[in-house]
């Protein structure tokens, strides 16, 4: 792997290495250079990525590493990784109930598996596990069924008990006011620093020949004849017959201005740390019934996924009532982090599909493809959504992997229903 | 958080009332063809800006409701009963 990168490295990019490190530091760390290129737009592509958040990278990075395109822009109407990309809890996992599901997904754990040796960027993955809790012993039966689906599909998935679970995480209160009697866990889950994938996907793309462009928004679609043939842009008309649409929330309106519509509704999903502390928390710690989402960055801070608030919201901003809640759950199970300070709490905007499950391949127009309603999990998926899209566009047909996930799903009733699979209730 | 005004009882906390989702969204003919099918079941209207929707005073005289917010700024513009006309 690390061979084929030589080539690639050689166009200028710096190679990072310990050698690399050394001879800066010895050099008073001058000549870094920019870990991506920021061009101005050209008048044609062959092919267009809007949205540069991690899915609409690593598409990029995969077009012009897998299948050699080598004009390909990237449009970003703000900066990249602005978006939901930098504004989930990073954490990657593969526990989902139906097979075309868990083979999706656990291609994207395999690929986070070897993503910082081949973006020579590290992503910092951390597969400590993750595990969700079981209050009762009917929702116990339930996460059995759920571990028995994911290892009938080759992934790992184990029964925990009490025992087990006090084990792996010390600090749970496994009295709280409804007591804890099992769970599931996965272990090869774990989560990675979410601005490093971003920045990564970024790096290899721009060293691949892709021009990033940011502050670049797209008003509006060429087309001809049920045919893509260029995008208008706040920076001037782009050319391109390949363009895909991977701007998450902003998914109906930019469908809006191509002339279709989607099953997609916007929402706030947000999220919270507290201050840094030394580490105490190791997997990531789930809990459906009381709403939890709990795990522990590098840097310390105690990472906390709320609920989505109910109504349709591209403000971007949660509401009170979700924090207070999620705030309650967390210090239910973990009374220790209860005289932590809270640090930040912020929020994206979610495109939630009727199936929770995300919308990706053709759309009604040629040559226009549309990855989105990764709802309140993209970030896990960001390399599968990468190579699969790249894939799709490349041969201009779905990947394997995603077939099962087209727009079309919802009018032939074959609804992949994974609206359990986040763990916790959206 | 917001104020909801109910055209019933007056302005109350959010924790009363239950979402509904869209406003004005008509069950086609049963002679529909699958795409409008899909249409009617799944494809909302989702904008960046005024929306209308509908609201239950769960809580509260447990009536429905119809309001227009900002999903930008999440500014109530207008509260209507059920029935009457969005525009």
């Amino acid at each position: 792997m690390l061979r084929q990168y030589t080539s690639v490295w050689k166009q200028g990019v710096q190679r990072y290495s310990f050698m690399q490190v050394a001879r800066r530091a010895l050099g008073g760390n001058n000549g870094w250079l920019p870990a991506w290129q920021s061009p101005t737009l050209k008048p044609s592509y062959d092919a267009v990525i809007i949205g540069g958040g991690g899915h609409g990278l690593a598409t990029a990075y995969y077009l012009a590493k897998k299948h050699g395109a080598r004009r390909v822009a990237l449009l970003e109407r703000g900066w990249i990784g602005g978006g939901n990309s930098g504004r989930n809890t990073q954490v990657t996992r593969s526990t989902y109930f139906y097979p075309v599901s868990v083979n999706f997904f656990d291609h994207s754990l395999q690929l986070y598996e070897g993503l910082s040796h081949e973006l020579n960027f590290n992503v910092m993955l951390r597969q400590s596990g993750q595990i969700i809790l079981a209050h009762s012993q009917h929702e116990l039966e339930i996460l059995h069924r759920w571990a028995n689906s994911i290892r009938m599909n080759g992934v790992d998935a184990e029964r925990l008990s009490v025992a087990d679970i006090r084990r792996q995480v010390p600090i749970l209160n496994t009295n709280s006011r409804l007591p804890i009697v099992g769970g599931i866990v996965q272990p090869r889950a774990g989560i990675s620093r979410h601005d490093a994938v971003v920045w990564g996907f970024a790096r290899g793309a721009s060293a691949l020949g892709v021009d990033i462009i940011q502050g670049c928004e797209v008003t509006g679609f060429r087309i001809n004849g049920g045919r893509v043939v260029g995008v208008e842009t706040s920076q001037g008309s782009v050319s391109s017959e390949r363009v895909v649409m991977s701007v998450s929330n902003q998914s109906s309106l930019l469908a809006e201005l191509a002339g279709f519509t989607l099953p997609i509704t916007t929402m706030t999903l947000q999220a919270m740390v507290s201050e840094p502390v030394k580490p105490v928390l190791d997997p990531v710690v789930i809990s459906a019934a009381v709403h939890a989402y709990v795990s522990q960055s590098d840097r310390g801070e105690i990472v906390m996924g709320a609920g989505a608030d109910v109504f349709n919201s591209y403000r971007q901003r949660g509401t009170l009532l979700n924090t207070r809640a999620t705030l309650a759950a967390t210090l239910e199970l973990f009374p220790c982090f209860s005289r932590l300070k809270l640090m930040r709490q912020w929020a994206g905007a979610v495109d939630i599909t009727p199936d929770t499950s995300p919308i990706m391949g053709l759309t009604p127009v040629r040559g226009l493809y549309i990855n989105c309603g990764w709802g309140t999990g993209g970030f896990k998926a960001i390399p599968a959504g990468g190579d699969t899209m790249a894939y799709t566009v490349a041969n201009d047909k779905p990947h394997p992997l995603i077939e099962a996930f087209d727009l079309w799903r919802f009018e032939r009733g074959a609804l992949v229903d994974e609206g359990a699979a986040a763990g916790v209730a959206h | 958080m917001l104020l909801i005004p109910c055209p019933f009882c007056g302005p109350r906390d959010e924790t009363e009332f239950s979402y509904g989702g869209p406003s004005h969204v008509t069950r086609p003919e049963l002679s529909a063809s699958d795409k409008e099918w899909t249409h009617y079941l799944y494809h909302r209207r989702n904008p960046k800006g005024p929306h209308r929707e509908r609201w239950l005073h769960t809580y509260g005289c447990n009536r429905w409701f119809n309001v227009m917010r900002d999903t930008v700024t999440h500014e109530i513009q207008r509260v209507y009963r059920m029935g009457e006309a969005g525009e």
